[in-house]
């Protein structure tokens, strides 16, 4: 957040969206799209650009399970927890990710490289269990499959 | 002239490789020297052949499926692109049985077309609807909804025609249509379906209902958990935009509709309609108290048409064929068709459209062909997190929402996820109660303090400490959580959590005499 660029973005964001109708999800969405979270520090600057107060726009941070207030590794993990996904073995396929990875749900591993998120529902169903690596959909996973993943966008990242 | 072959651009077919095998195809018939037209159609809705690939050999589709990465050369090996036999070829598409045996209506054109080709779209029957409609008064366009008998899609049954009657005879500044693309549902993936694989259908649903009310603003409000639906959309409405079908003045017929998407952030109960306006004015998704209803004062305080995404997509076809051709599909109050998603344990996973009224039974054995594991079903949830679990004995039960409403449960969005012998009810009854504690918006005391109640009574309901007491509470819980809640979150939680205590006590360590003795769902609903 201290480089320029980055508060030139956010700048650009606010004056480009703070006009339009019911701008807050847009304005995080793009803050986070940028910054890989919602930074603290912007909060009283969304505020001032919407004219609300900042424990509103907080509320919103906070309300959403999508925004975060706190970076998150280069890979992140997205495991389905929903029905669909338990049916087909989704409860073990997590517990193993947990395992795998050394890392619980919400949590980031010991190197800040891999965040675990869990998902309710990614609208693959019929071939669960479901997982999204960074912006990748994988369906019916295995755990080996998931250890492959991971690795290979640890590399890349 | 170049063959054409069809690999599916929809996001669970290339959950499961379909990009890498349309790479591999180009770049075999590069190597074969073949020259092939590669189409990224959306998806047939047969999950367990994804990647399907298909061939058009004389102006017929023949699928091979499930296609991995490594298939592609034998497919070249074997002549597919002429239609040659292989391990893995299917036959005619058309002639599958998954697929021969539904009705489909919304999703005609879904896995044939290229979803973002408005050639392709109009070539197969889209924007006929939105033509008729130009030349009918706005009381002609909701009379036609009405006797469709259309009734919304996302669950909640309500029919649309009375819905966009009122947003019509209110008085406004400014009228919006907003579409509930907040499909957070385990167990369905219809409307991401249509959104990815049909946008121009959604959007000229939306922009119908937009001529019938008198709106010229419209949001599709889509769950971020989408986002190759979102950039479908996305790229679709510029699509539409250029070609005259959105705009100030859509098809030179002097009327404006202007379309946006905008983008959910992870929060089940903005599924809700009042809680996903208030996601969309900028706020946390707390779901509103009623009335006013939205139809009256929704988005902004205006008067808001806000509709399920199959509920908007299925308006284009009754404009197209008329109100009637849609309504002689179904049963009783259930009008016209019910895109079917089979999930879960399910051996042939996928989209199955057909009229209400069929039953349970036929669509878990007939279509789905029993469990993926072999193993016997013991259980199936339909409706959502929210819908009852439902034992074999009411299998036979018809796909009809006043059906559904008599057992205790609810036909939701048409999403059934399926369960073997293995799975523990008392378990699930448990993730229906956490899962509610989790989305709950706070707004309502019971739905707020009576789910996390819920998962506690019934974690000492597994740690085996006063049983009896803890499953008196549950039952005592739900009763005040379905009476007592401001929205279906609350309201319903109690569906899995009632219909898993009383067909399955046997994991709960009661026996049944108890399980029946107080406010069974049947009662309750």
């Amino acid at each position: 957040m201290s480089d320029t660029v980055t508060t030139d973005a956010i700048d650009e964001i606010l004056t480009r969206m703070a006009k339009t109708e019911g701008a807050l999800l847009p304005i995080l969405h793009a803050i986070q799209a940028v910054e890989g979270y919602v930074p603290a520090e912007v909060v009283p600057r969304i505020a001032d650009a919407l004219n609300v107060s900042r424990a509103e726009v907080h509320g919103v941070i906070s309300y959403y399970h999508h925004f975060r207030q706190k970076p998150a590794g280069k890979v992140v993990v997205q495991i389905c927890r929903a029905e669909a996904c338990q049916a087909v073995g989704g409860y073990a396929f997590a517990q193993e990710a947990v395992k795998a990875l050394g890392c619980d749900f919400h949590e980031t591993t010991k190197d800040g490289a891999v965040t675990l998120e869990p998902v309710y529902c990614l609208g693959h169903c019929a071939c669960g269990p479901s997982a999204m690596i960074n912006d990748d959909v994988h369906a019916r996973m295995t755990i080996e499959r998931l250890k492959t993943l991971v690795e290979r966008a640890r590399s890349q990242a | 002239m170049s063959v054409k072959i069809f690999v599916p651009r929809d996001s669970t077919a290339i959950a499961l490789g379909a990009n890498d095998v349309a790479n591999a195809i180009t770049s075999q018939a590069k190597a074969k020297g073949e020259e092939i037209s590669l189409v990224r159609n959306g998806s047939r809705g047969m999950f367990w052949l994804e990647p399907l690939v298909e061939v058009e050999i004389n102006g017929e589709r023949h699928a091979y499926g499930p296609v991995t990465e490594e298939d592609v050369k034998s497919l070249f090996d074997s002549n597919f692109t002429q239609g040659g036999k292989h391990a893995l070829s299917l036959g005619k598409t058309e002639q599958i049985p998954f697929l021969k045996n539904q009705e489909r209506l919304t999703f005609a054109r879904i896995g044939i077309t290229d979803p973002v080709s408005i050639d392709d779209y109009v070539a197969h029957e889209g924007y006929v609807g939105l033509k008729n409609a130009l030349g009918l008064t706005q009381e002609q366009i909701v009379q036609q909804v009405t006797d469709s008998g259309l009734r919304g899609r996302g669950g909640a049954a309500f029919p649309t025609g009375i819905k966009w009657n009122t947003v019509r005879a209110t008085t406004g500044s400014q009228k919006y249509i907003v579409c509930n693309a907040d499909e957070g549902d385990s167990g369905t993936f219809s409307d991401r379906m249509v959104m990815e694989d049909d946008p121009f259908m959604l959007i000229e649903g939306m922009t119908i209902a937009g001529l019938a009310v008198g709106a010229t603003k419209g949001y599709i409000y889509v769950r971020s958990e989408y986002p190759h639906a979102i950039d479908v959309l996305n790229e679709a409405i510029v699509i539409a935009e250029n070609n005259n079908y959105l705009g100030e003045n859509v098809l030179g017929s002097g009327h404006a509709f202007h379309l946006e998407v905008r983008v959910g952030a992870g929060s089940y109960v903005c599924g809700e309609e009042t809680a996903l306006l208030e996601s969309l004015e900028g706020r946390r998704g707390i779901v509103r108290a009623k009335p006013p209803l939205p139809a009256i004062s929704g988005l902004f305080g205006k008067p808001t048409v806000i509709n399920n995404v199959i509920s908007l997509a299925s308006v284009p076809i009754i404009f197209a064929r008329g109100a009637a051709f849609y309504r002689d599909y179904g049963m009783g109050r259930s009008r016209g068709t019910l895109p079917i998603q089979l999930a879960g344990n399910i051996k042939q996973g996928g989209l199955v459209e057909k009229a209400f009224g069929v039953s349970l039974r036929e669509m878990l054995y007939d279509f789905g062909g029993g469990t993926r594991s072999g193993r016997e079903i013991r259980a199936v949830q339909v409706g959502g997190p929210l819908g009852a679990y439902l034992p074999q004995s009411q299998f036979d039960t018809p796909l009809d929402y006043e059906a559904f409403l008599a057992l205790g449960g609810t036909l939701g969005h048409g999403g059934i996820v399926v369960f073997d012998d293995t799975v523990d009810m008392l378990k699930q009854a448990r993730y229906a109660m956490e899962f509610c504690a989790v989305e709950s918006c706070g707004k309502c005391t019971p739905c707020r303090i009576g789910s996390t109640r819920g998962v506690e009574a019934l974690d000492k309901v597994i740690a085996g400490e006063e049983r009896e007491q803890q499953i008196h509470l549950v039952r005592d819980l739900c009763d005040v959580m379905l009476n007592g809640s401001l929205c279906a979150m609350g309201g319903m939680t109690p569906f899995p959590v009632l219909s898993a205590m009383n067909h399955f006590p046997e994991d709960f360590g009661i026996d049944s005499k108890q399980a029946g003795s107080k406010n069974t769902a049947k009662e309750a609903a």
